[in-house]
């Protein structure tokens, strides 16, 4: 017991390696929400007035919303009144060269082995770089815009391709969807946006990273991902932020929509800072994701590695319009110390012969809270729809828990849904095993962990799979109860 | 909140109350209205819109008046084969002396009892009609098993129900279980008229130092009557408590069966099997407390759904951070047969514990293709075919019942049900 402690103990004093922040100058809004903001933060990004009315309406709808309390997660309230609603670093000039781009925004990037510089042709990603509110820099746009691709900041997908934008934007997350989506749809300063056209193959992963530096500000990003007839992508989402004491909300929303035949395949590697072992500061991560197969036989894939964030609240969902569409999500979510996590999916089974995978891997070490919503709703029309779901828990520690809320909402008899989740600690016999063949408690934990997780983690491309697999070690070796 | 919270709608119930138990009356009335009844949107309701329901069909809330049943009536409604001792209710109200005088065990009416601490299991802010039960009850029934009996024969607890639209009937039974003590109840409804009344049942179960519990429970309502059940029992060291529901017909019935394992090496079994058709909605909402280390629990449910009826079931299992080595099992299966049937399940797992071994499964589906082609293929009419492998499906659940010649009769019902005999 006490070398298990001493392993637990070394494992909760490692530090957040990405809590650093670097000092620039901003250029940011005054503190405070209110329409002013708004017309503010849409003036400064020379928005058209549809999009600044499309957010006021949000806005208003929004003042009518109460802020959702059925998760299984508590923190005190986040006074909204008291965040900066944009910050950006000043000296940014969005240009298609790299070397335009100010080294130290270069060197942040640097500093957490995002390169952004072209020798990432290596690794075939094209990277768009978040920074607070502002995209910093787009790489590979050239190469990308031979084949019809667009991959670009948000800001500009509205000033180039308003019409895309128009159609699309709102179309899969409602504005007024929920509290959080709602606040994001007024405020949202800036994000990814992806169009693949008509039989296109995008040859190399799209990447966006997201990272906090500001003090008390809140991260609104919005990522907008359009895969026309056909067409396939595979699209990665990182983030981190510096360590503080204070809460920093991030309220995203990720939209994607796929036509007829085409797949879309997002992952997410997710390590906002997760607050101290005390559980002082951290991130408050509420995001709406969705996508929707509109078309036949399209294929939306969620895939989630979940290892920062103090509180997380998280439902990437599919629904499945088109006939013969597929949704899958995978997900691993780590919780150490004092964080807690509730996250899940819905699968919305609305066309024929729709089919769904769920395979939710839950660890909860410390004293965290884990918990797996998930919705699985055929409707009435969804005839023959198929829906396999597997959400196992692994518990260590004796001061942690695992949660399970899955909802099974069935309107057809041809349905087939399986629903199966197991919760328990890792096998003293196992580790036994292991031990007894010369392998070190922690390495044997870590071992366990990954065969555990391995079902989610060979889901990432390979470039993810292997930070993934680092982050999930980190965040766990040894922490055995 | 519903309007039904008024308390002028539920004056009349409230104020037939007898005045007895003052202040365990006083605590269920003031729940009551502090709780409301259910809005459309609480969770624990989110499927079953019971207030609407009974804002539909029931204006004015009265206490059901007690009729006579006949030694003949209670002679014909009990099932074939029935061994054991015979306890009579009309609309929640004792009957004497239509009821065998059982030894070994003591029975008197809750109002011969006023030191009971009523309540104090089946807890009224726990669920707003365990609160209004608690509230306006008229009477009840007081069935007490001494240390160290062991009653052979089933107790059939045998209730006659018959009352006028929107009348209601408010049994509520509590029953002492001795240590060492073994006992099997069989609560079986009987419907007489298809008015549309309502059911507010709560039954508190005290169970010894290993005691051995059965509750078996045939539901078998009017089409038209609406039944709500809140059935709790805190089950002691090395005690046992296992219950079998099975529920065949009613307009909409919700059962909450609340099992909280206080002592170690204690074992809670909770099966059901829904089986309806028409309109019917049947919920089963379970909840199992492990509050001890070494403890153990054992669920499954099945339902098979025709026509336009709707199956809920939301089974909790609570593992507290004390709880270690304990083992959690659950699960539920269904069947629709209709394109209007509707299923909502919701298997739960909350645990605060490490050392802990929990698994639910669940599924929604229908007969295998397979196993049906090969009966057919041997003969067998698909019609027959499908019964055979839906009684099969339901024979799991059936086979946990002890008492044989209750078992063969649910059998019975059962196969009567599915459309052929086997």
């Amino acid at each position: 017991m006490s070398k298990d402690n001493s392993i637990l103990e070394e494992l909760t004093s490692k530090e957040y390696e990405h809590g650093w922040s670097v000092n620039y100058e901003a250029d940011e809004a005054p503190i405070g929400l209110n329409e002013g903001i708004i017309r503010w933060i849409s003036a400064k990004k020379e928005e058209p007035s549809w999009l600044l009315e499309w957010r006021l309406k949000a806005f208003r709808t929004w003042l009518t919303m109460t802020e959702p309390e059925w998760a299984n997660v508590h923190y005190p309230k986040i006074d909204l009144q008291s965040l900066r609603y944009y910050s950006a670093p000043k000296q940014i000039k969005k240009t298609k060269n790299l070397d335009e781009v100010d080294p130290e925004l270069i060197a942040i990037y640097e500093r957490l082995g995002i390169s952004l510089n072209e020798q990432k042709r290596l690794q075939g990603i094209a990277v768009d770089a978040v920074l607070d509110s502002v995209s910093v820099a787009t790489t590979f746009r050239g190469t990308l815009s031979k084949l019809g691709i667009v991959f670009c900041s948000f800001s500009e997908a509205v000033k180039e391709h308003p019409e895309l934008i128009k159609k699309y934007l709102g179309s899969v997350v409602p504005m007024t969807d929920n509290y959080y989506a709602a606040l994001n749809a007024a405020v949202f300063s800036d994000g990814s946006f992806c169009y693949i056209p008509k039989g296109v193959r995008c040859p190399m992963e799209l990447s966006t990273y997201f990272r906090i530096n500001a003090a008390n500000t809140g991260q609104f990003e919005r990522t907008l991902i359009v895969a026309d007839e056909e067409s396939y992508v595979s699209y990665l989402e990182g983030c981190t932020a510096p360590s503080r004491d204070e809460n920093q909300l991030h309220a995203a929303v990720v939209e994607i929509y796929a036509g007829a035949h085409a797949e879309v395949k997002y992952s997410t590697v997710q390590n906002w800072y997760p607050g101290d072992k005390e559980g002082k500061g951290g991130i408050f991560n509420f995001v709406t994701k969705r996508g929707i197969c509109a078309g036949d036989y399209s294929k939306i894939s969620w895939t989630q590695v979940e290892t920062g964030s103090a509180v997380t609240w998280k439902y990437p969902s599919c629904i499945l319009k088109g006939d013969h569409s597929i949704g899958e999500f995978y997900s691993v979510a780590v919780t150490n110390n004092y964080q807690q996590a509730d996250t899940g999916t819905k699968m919305i089974h609305i066309g024929k012969n729709t089919k769904s995978r769920i395979v939710s891997k839950g660890i909860s070490a410390g004293k965290s809270q884990n918990s797996y919503r998930g919705q699985v709703q055929v409707m009435k029309r969804a005839d023959n729809a198929r829906n396999f779901s597997q959400c196992d828990s692994l518990l260590m520690g004796d001061r942690c828990g695992a949660h399970t809320f899955p909802y099974i909402d069935i309107n057809n008899p041809s349905a087939k849904v399986e629903h199966e989740a197991t919760t328990s600690k890792i096998g003293e016999d196992q580790i036994f095993y292991c031990n007894q063949r010369g392998i070190a408690t922690e390495d044997a934990v870590a071992l366990i962990v990954n065969g555990y997780a391995k079902e989610v983690l060979n889901q990432l491309p390979m470039e993810f799979a292997v930070e993934a697999q680092k982050l999930l070690a980190l965040t766990l070796e040894g922490s055995v109860g | 909140m519903s309007t039904l919270t008024k308390q002028d709608t539920f004056s009349s119930l409230l104020a037939a109350a007898p005045k007895n138990f003052e202040s365990v009356r006083t605590l269920g009335n003031e729940s009551f209205l502090a709780q409301g009844l259910p809005a459309v949107k609480a969770e624990e309701y989110k499927f079953t819109n019971i207030s609407k329901k009974l804002e539909q069909n029931i204006s004015n809330f009265s206490p059901a008046l007690p009729f006579k049943v006949t030694a003949e009536l209670v002679k014909s409604s009990v099932f074939e084969g029935f061994e054991g001792d015979l306890l009579v209710f009309a609309n929640g109200k004792f009957l004497p002396e239509l009821s065998s005088k059982i030894e070994d065990l003591e029975v008197s009416l809750i109002s011969d009892k006023p030191e009971l601490s009523l309540g104090s299991i089946a807890k009224p802010e726990k669920d707003a009609f365990a609160a209004l039960n608690q509230a306006s009850f008229e009477d009840g029934i007081f069935i007490s098993v001494p240390k160290k009996a062991q009653i052979e024969k089933p107790v059939l607890l045998l209730s006659f129900n018959q009352a006028n639209e929107g009348q209601v009937i408010q049994p509520r039974l509590w029953i002492e279980v001795g240590d060492f003590a073994e006992v099997t109840f069989i609560d079986q409804s009987i419907s007489l008229g298809d008015t549309s009344y309502f059911v507010n049942k709560v039954v508190e179960v005290k169970g010894g130092v290993n005691s051995q519990i059965h509750y078996y429970r045939l539901q078998n309502e009017g089409k038209n009557a609406i039944e709500v059940s809140n059935i709790e029992t805190d089950i002691q060291k090395d005690a046992r408590f296992s219950s079998v529901t099975i529920s065949l017909s009613g307009d909409m019935v919700r059962n909450n069966l609340n099992l909280n394992l206080i002592g170690s090496n204690s074992e809670g079994n909770m099966y059901g099997i829904y089986l309806i058709n028409g309109k019917t909605h049947v919920d089963n909402h379970t909840n199992v407390d492990h509050t001890i280390p070494h403890a153990e629990s054992n669920e499954l449910y099945k339902g098979i759904l025709a026509d336009q009826s709707r199956g809920v079931f939301n089974g909790k299992i609570f593992v507290r951070q004390d709880a270690q080595k304990t083992n959690a099992f659950q699960q539920n299966n269904n069947i629709l047969l209709s394109e209007d049937a509707i299923v909502n399940t919701k298997p739960q797992l909350e645990i605060w514990a490490d050392d802990v071994k929990c698994s639910h499964g669940c599924t929604v589906g229908q007969l295998d293709e397979e196993a049906l082609f090969y009966l057919q293929a041997r003969g067998i009419d698909k019609m027959q075919a499908k019964g055979l492998l839906l009684y099969a499906f339901a024979g799991e659940v059936l086979e946990k019942i002890e008492v044989e010649s209750f078992r063969e009769y649910c059998d019975s019902l059962i196969q009567d049900r599915l459309g052929s005999k086997f």
